[in-house]
């Protein structure tokens, strides 16, 4: 299997904030407004160097969503940054009627995801956003991997035509993915060849899947690994393709099973390949306070419970 | 032939009761308080065609209705001052239509710029595009109605802080000041209160005036275009009367999202006079 190196913990918010600066240099069209948390989402270059195009709205998202479907009626392209809880359940209404179905150029940056928020707890640990914005039509699900996919997700979002979900991460990650690696929209990225077993990961949970992968091919079990950094548009081709490969599937996410990654591949391969699978998610519960690698472990979502489920597919 | 504003009004409260009957539903009771102010706006005060309109508003006035259920106002204004055909608010909420229930920009039905129906959010979007205009240097003026009742929404809150915070002061913003919501009066159902406190409280600038009187809507309108570019947005509360118009709907919420039947509706035409020409249906 192919090495994959760790050139350094970084945090997946710090790649959109870096995309974001890039971005507001090179395509006066993009504006950015923010909920009270310019800091927390790395909007801070963007809002130094391009004061104009940056709006701090104060603790008010729904106005916030609103306001960034205005100024992309008129042909910006704002990004409205926030923590991944209050970019979606809370707004949910304002992003469904506002955004997805007027149809309205925005880009919603929501950090903070998942359980490895950490020490916050259960509040502010949102694991329901994939599926809330999944179910919009129209709407774009990007969950990328490390800083550098971050980054390139970033690009990415905003030369797409559309409403886009980018979703991100607050701790330091290994960064592995290459630097100047573009991110193609709907495009799964294969990272292992193998015919034993399909593990299909995203987002945090790729980097545990590489390193379950790693010990799974020690012990001889052949891997086939996916990033799927675009969880909508799926590229349903690639999962279907592997799973016909290898006839057992898991999937990990950081997130509940349901409205997941998981149930939705499932959904896919139910129809177009009935096939036996495990899914490494939360069960229909909330999270709690604590360390992300230790609510990783505690919840399920590390290497070593990817590993257990891949094993218990033989 | 040119038309003076009663007679366009009249024929628009004709569409708009022919409209919700022939659907079968709809809302017709905050469409005939909106009438009369938005029959100025759209035929004397914006400086728009059915010629110069595109979604994105750059270089013309823009409208945005918060308030997405009175869309058959909306939709008659919008057919009557030419931008689409007349004969097409026949249409109204029947499968395929471009005249959704509530405005959808799905179908691409021209003069419509966003979608609306939810409350609350009409406010920020128009908020959004006047900071645009600003952005890009255009010196035109963005217009959003909003109802009473619709002012019980937090976001609407949430906006009106945020515009005198970026003072939007290319924004007009207006409230349909009928009083009436669907289960009762703006007081008895939330206590809406002082409007005209409020909003000057959060640190808009606020106009108030008749809102049925053309005279009236004119020098509001005037006195709105003067305060542009002051600092401060600016707020029409427009008194009016849900209903208004037809005797049998004027000043209840019963009529908020009711149709008439066959019979009322033509007793409500011996109320209105044809002026424009009726669609057929």
């Amino acid at each position: 299997m192919k090495a994959f190196v760790d050139t350094g913990k970084k945090d997946t918010r710090s790649g959109f904030g870096a995309g974001l600066a890039e971005l507001g240099n090179s395509n006066p069209k993009v504006v950015a407004l923010t909920a009270d948390l310019k800091g927390s989402l790395k909007m801070d270059a963007f809002a130094a160097e391009h004061p104009e195009r940056f709006f701090e709205v104060g603790i008010a998202e729904a106005n916030m969503v609103g306001m960034a479907a205005g100024l992309a009626v008129a042909g910006y392209i704002p990004f409205i940054g926030t923590f991944a809880n209050f970019a979606t359940a809370r707004v949910l209404d304002q992003i469904r009627q506002s955004v997805c179905y007027s149809k309205t150029n925005v880009k919603i940056a929501a950090s903070h995801a998942g359980i490895t928020l950490g020490e916050d707890g259960a509040t502010h640990q949102t694991l329901e956003d994939i599926g809330l914005m999944r179910m919009l039509p129209e709407m774009v699900v990007i969950n990328p991997c490390d800083y550098n996919q971050t980054k390139a997700a970033t690009l990415a979002a905003a030369a797409w035509d559309g409403p886009v979900y980018l979703r991100f991460g607050r701790p330091g990650v290994p960064n592995f993915t290459p630097a100047d690696q573009p991110l193609e929209i709907g495009k799964a990225l294969k990272l292992n060849d193998g015919k034993d077993v399909t593990i299909i990961a995203t987002g945090h949970l790729v980097w545990e899947a590489i390193q379950a992968a790693t010990v799974l091919e020690a012990q001889g079990v052949s891997v086939d690994l996916i990033d799927i950094h675009t969880i909508k548009p799926l590229d349903k081709e690639a999962v279907i393709a592997s799973a016909r490969k290898t006839g057992k599937v898991v999937v990990a996410e950081e997130h509940l099973v349901a409205g997941g990654l998981g149930e939705e591949i499932a959904g896919v391969l139910a129809t177009a390949c009935p096939t036996p699978m495990r899914l490494v998610a939360i069960d229909d519960q909330f999270g709690q306070s604590g360390k992300p690698a230790e609510l990783m472990a505690a919840y399920g979502l590390d290497a070593a419970h990817i590993v257990k489920a891949a094993l218990s597919l033989r | 032939m040119e038309y003076t504003l009663p007679q366009i009004a009249s024929q628009v409260r004709r569409d708009i009761v022919r409209m919700v009957t022939a659907a079968a539903s709809g809302h017709p009771g905050g469409s005939l308080s909106s009438t009369d102010f938005l029959t100025y706006l759209f035929f004397k005060e914006m400086n728009v065609t059915p010629e110069t309109w595109h979604r994105s508003g750059t270089g013309i006035d823009q409208f945005f209705l918060s308030a997405g259920h009175i869309s058959p106002v909306l939709y008659s204004l919008l057919a009557r001052r030419g931008y689409f055909p007349v004969a097409e608010l026949a249409t109204f909420r029947r499968f395929g239509t471009r005249l959704q229930g509530h405005p959808s920009v799905e179908k691409g039905l021209p003069g419509v710029n966003q979608a609306a129906g939810s409350l609350g959010q009409g406010l920020s979007v128009a908020i959004g595009a006047a900071l645009a205009k600003r952005l890009s240097g255009d010196p035109n003026t963005v217009y959003v109605l909003i109802g009473d009742g619709e002012s019980e929404e937090g976001q609407i809150w949430e906006a009106a802080m945020s515009a005198a915070h970026y003072k939007v002061d290319n924004l007009v913003a207006m409230t349909d000041w009928n009083h009436q919501q669907i289960d009762g009066t703006t007081e008895d159902v939330a206590g809406l209160g002082d409007l005209r406190a409020k909003w000057e409280a959060f640190g808009w600038s606020v106009i108030e005036a008749d809102g049925h009187d053309f005279p009236s809507i004119a020098h509001a309108f005037a006195e709105a275009r003067t305060r542009k570019g002051l600092g401060c947005p600016v707020m029409i509360l427009w008194h009016t009367e849900m209903g208004h118009g037809v005797d049998f709907m004027a000043g209840t919420c019963k009529w908020h999202g009711k149709n008439p039947s066959v019979e009322q509706c033509a007793e409500a035409m011996k109320q209105l006079e044809e002026t424009m020409g009726d669609f057929a249906l």
